[in-house]
């Protein structure tokens, strides 16, 4: 059987060269991300703005109209209704209550009243309240700066700090940019994407460790290479590794989208574009960004090493 | 050179088998399991509230106002106590976070002090120069009260919710003051809060013994009693008696201090009970004019119990006699106890999943990690061949073994916590694709099959550790800082990680070395 191969053997692609070209287009994103987010705003969902959801099925395709003038008659403050994946499925979202918890209970009484026979099922009822959504904000952005700060140190650990830097500059452009696609989109931003977020942190920083690895053994290996050449090298070598895990875990991504619920939707558009991101960040960011550090050659750290070098 | 040794690979053999027999309960239909019929050891995984349907509820527990209460209830106290020893005194009441008075004739405070050292020994007594006398709450106290507080909360919203412990409430403290409450199968939250209500409603009335109860449930209910159920149930549910009560309270429950599960004088199981100051007065004006005659111990409007009162009960404690088991007497005081919710409760967060989208929801789950599985069989094939299918069953082996780690520990299974094996499967085969382009790479550089595929191995090694110890570190923080589903995603991906290593690094590696020890090819097909 002939085996399927995404790129030759060997490789010999100028990514260095090319890094120009890469940064413009980074710098772009972020630009555009930060934009988006400044100027658009997130669409936070009631996990951090603290409010009403309220997911139901209708007997037959819901009449989304009929439904908004209904709710929206309720004298509740801002509403917003959505058919959700299905054409039966409505999701109604109410903002934050003045006056407390009756109040919440109250308005919810009311939808539920209003809307009457509408309603074949009420798929979920939600309801967050102000402290609690301040408090998830809170732990959210502890959670993402946290990773962000102990995946530095981490690399930092393993490697030296030059490469720390240029991953952290890869992941955090990687999370700003789908911070920006969340904008562009105005999907729900709520604790699933942040879950999201670390986890495209994660995937990114995997994927840019594989490429330093090969950058500190090279390093080794060939000490008299000119850096330029020894981090194309580096990159070529590992493409082929890059693009099959991109692809596999694509492949699972795809079927989650698509028949994963569209509870999980946002959240799975948030990992497709975070793996793609995050494979373009580390062979075309990551390691340009390295170049400019001017890492040191470290023949004296070599007492790092274990395993790898040590059984060859 | 590709050397595997023996107990390596019993250890491998052993904890995949260990991981396909304890991830097999999950696999048969429903409602073989606990029949004790399947033979299999282990249980299924536990789903979340998102998955089963159920409603999740977040209180806060007024932790002020009921310091606050015990405070008031303190200095209520402290003037019966006053008044009784016919001390002058002015300007009794709380301050801060205690309680004060000034004993008009300063020489009386130390007498004071002795007599009010009796209210609560939580509260510290001091006295002042000009005859003041405070009586403070230590921190240490305070947190104390809390702490009694929520945990008597927890107890209450357990007897409320599940009393006959069927349902499997989650009832939690969360920081301190809040209880999250997770009903799995209630449907919306609106019927769990009204079982578990806000304040209590326990107390004791007389049973209205001048009318007849046949009469009243036919129907002719006397103006002034009401007809109540019996607080113990039959096996289906229906109440085992009736009985006729007066309107009237005797003497509300929060003034009961404590119930206790004792022995009466002939040494059969009842419950002791004591009254506070205030309530032990009524209860004994109540017991005095009423000898003989039956009393109602009601909760939430039921009847716990119906004793007849046989003599006059001074000193605010009694003790109650039925024919009661010694398990009945400790439910019973229990419930005493806990009867009343000591502080105000409000909702912080409510979310309620009905059974069609928990259902859906497992089904979609159930459908993406299928079709992904299969999705990314058939590409590792593709790419590697052989060496890929060796890297399938590795996959399949880990499915099994973070499906089987999940049921071990019973850990809860979240919708993300299906996306996180979704994306395990996606990511778990990077550790053998590193391993596989290692070997290629090995290949080209001249290396024979053997060499090529131990150097392989033991290069991508800490590559492997190095960038899933990294993912590692974003889900560990992930569990830190996630709440609810979010946990359970971080839960399944960081075991995903572990055994993803493990059946990569292990597995294959145990295929890899058995293929090539029995066909020796001089090249790969790789």
């Amino acid at each position: 059987m002939k085996l399927l191969k995404l790129i030759p053997d060997t490789p010999k692609i100028d990514f260095t060269g090319k890094r120009v070209i890469a940064f413009a287009f980074s710098v772009l994103l972020v630009l555009g991300s930060l934009g988006l987010f400044f100027g658009k705003g997130l669409n936070l969902g009631i996990d951090f703005l603290g409010g009403i959801q309220i997911e139901i099925q209708t007997e037959g395709p819901a009449d989304i109209s009929a439904i908004r003038s209904t709710v929206g008659g309720l004298d509740l403050g801002d509403v917003s209704i959505q058919e959700f994946g299905e054409t039966d499925n409505v999701l109604i979202r109410i903002q934050e209550q003045a006056g407390g918890e009756e109040s919440v209970q109250a308005a919810i009484e009311k939808v539920k009243a209003a809307l009457g026979d509408t309603v074949k099922e009420y798929r979920r009822t939600e309801s967050v309240g102000p402290t609690v959504g301040a408090e998830l904000q809170e732990a959210a952005l502890w959670a993402v700066v946290s990773a962000v700060g102990a995946i530095l140190i981490y690399i930092w650990f393993r490697f030296e700090w030059q490469f720390g830097v240029a991953a952290v500059i890869a992941l955090t452009h990687d999370v700003i940019t789908t911070i920006g696609l969340f904008s562009l989109l105005q999907l729900d931003f709520n604790l699933a994407t942040i879950a999201a977020l670390l986890t495209i942190a994660g995937y990114s920083i995997n994927d840019t460790v594989v490429v330093f690895d090969r950058v500190r053994e090279n390093m080794r290996k060939y000490k008299k290479m000119e850096l330029a050449e020894l981090f194309n090298l580096s990159v070529n070598q590992t493409l082929s590794r890059t693009l099959i895990t991109s692809v596999t875990t694509m492949l699972a991504l795809v079927a989650l989208g698509v028949f994963g619920g569209e509870v999980l939707r946002g959240f799975s558009i948030a990992l497709i574009w975070g793996v793609l991101i995050g494979t373009y960040s580390s062979i075309a960011l990551a390691v340009p960004v390295l170049l400019y550090m001017n890492p040191d050659r470290g023949e004296e750290e070599d007492s790092e090493t274990n395993g790898a070098e040590a059984q060859a | 050179m590709l050397n595997f040794p023996l107990w390596k690979k019993l250890f491998v053999g052993a904890v995949c088998l260990l991981g396909v027999v304890y991830a097999a309960p999950n696999f048969l239909p429903e409602g073989t399991l606990g029949q004790g019929t399947s033979g299999l050891p282990g249980k299924q995984i536990n789903l979340g509230l998102d998955l089963q349907g159920g409603a999740h509820l977040l209180y806060k527990v007024d932790v002020e106002g009921y310091i606050q209460k015990q405070l008031e209830s303190a200095v209520d106290e402290a003037r019966q106590i006053l008044r009784k020893s016919r001390m002058p005194y002015q300007g009794l009441g709380i301050s801060g976070e205690g309680i004060s008075v000034t004993m008009k004739k300063p020489e009386q405070a130390s007498e004071a002090r002795t007599l009010l050292s009796d209210i609560d020994r939580r509260l510290q007594i001091t006295t002042g120069e000009t005859g003041l006398v405070t009586m403070v709450l230590t921190d240490q106290d305070r947190k104390a009260a809390i702490d009694e507080a929520i945990e008597t909360s927890i107890e209450v919203i357990r007897q409320r919710i599940d009393p006959e412990g069927t349902k499997e409430p989650v009832i939690q403290r969360q920081g301190e003051d809040r209880i999250l409450v997770q009903v799995p199968g209630a449907e919306d939250t609106e019927q769990v809060k009204i079982w578990i209500g806000t304040t209590a409603q326990m107390n004791f009335r007389m049973i209205d013994a001048k009318n007849s109860l046949s009469e009243a449930m036919n129907g002719r209910v006397p103006p002034g009693s009401e007809l109540l159920e019996s607080y113990e149930r039959r096996e289906d549910g229906s109440p085992v008696q009736s009985y006729l009560v007066e309107k009237r309270i005797r003497v509300e429950g929060d003034h009961l201090t404590n119930a206790q599960a004792s022995f009466d004088q002939n040494n059969r199981p009842a419950v002791s009970f004591q009254f506070d100051a205030a309530g032990g007065a009524k209860f004994a004006k109540v017991t005095a004019d009423n000898v003989g005659l039956p009393f109602a111990v009601v909760l939430d409007n039921r009847v716990i119990t119906a004793p007849v009162i046989r003599s006059a009960i001074p000193g605010g404690s009694g003790i109650i006699t039925g024919n009661f088991t010694l398990q009945e007497t400790q439910n019973l005081s229990l419930l005493l106890r806990s009867g009343a919710l000591p502080a105000d409760m409000t909702v912080l967060e409510e979310r309620s999943v009905g059974p069609g989208l928990g259902q859906d929801s497992v089904e979609a789950g159930q459908w993406a990690s299928i079709i992904g599985l299969i999705l990314v069989l058939v590409y590792m094939v593709m790419s590697y061949g052989l060496f890929g299918l060796l890297a399938n069953c590795a996959l399949i082996f880990n499915v099994a073994l973070i499906i089987a780690i999940l049921s071990g520990l019973q850990a809860t299974l979240t919708l993300p916590g299906i996306a996180g094996i979704v994306l395990t499967i996606g990511m778990a085969v990077d550790a053998n694709v590193l391993i596989f382009e290692r070997i290629r790479e090995e290949m080209r550089n001249g290396r024979t099959s053997a060499n090529a595929i131990e150097a392989g191995y033991s290069r991508a090694l800490t590559t492997i550790i190095d960038s899933n110890l990294t993912t590692l570190i974003a889900a560990v923080l992930l569990f830190t800082f996630g709440s609810g589903p979010i946990k359970g995603f971080a839960v399944t991906l960081s075991v995903g990680i572990v055994t993803s290593m493990f059946t990569a690094i292990m597995v294959t590696r145990f295929f890899v070395v058995t293929w090539y020890m029995r066909k020796r090819p001089k090249a790969l097909p790789i």
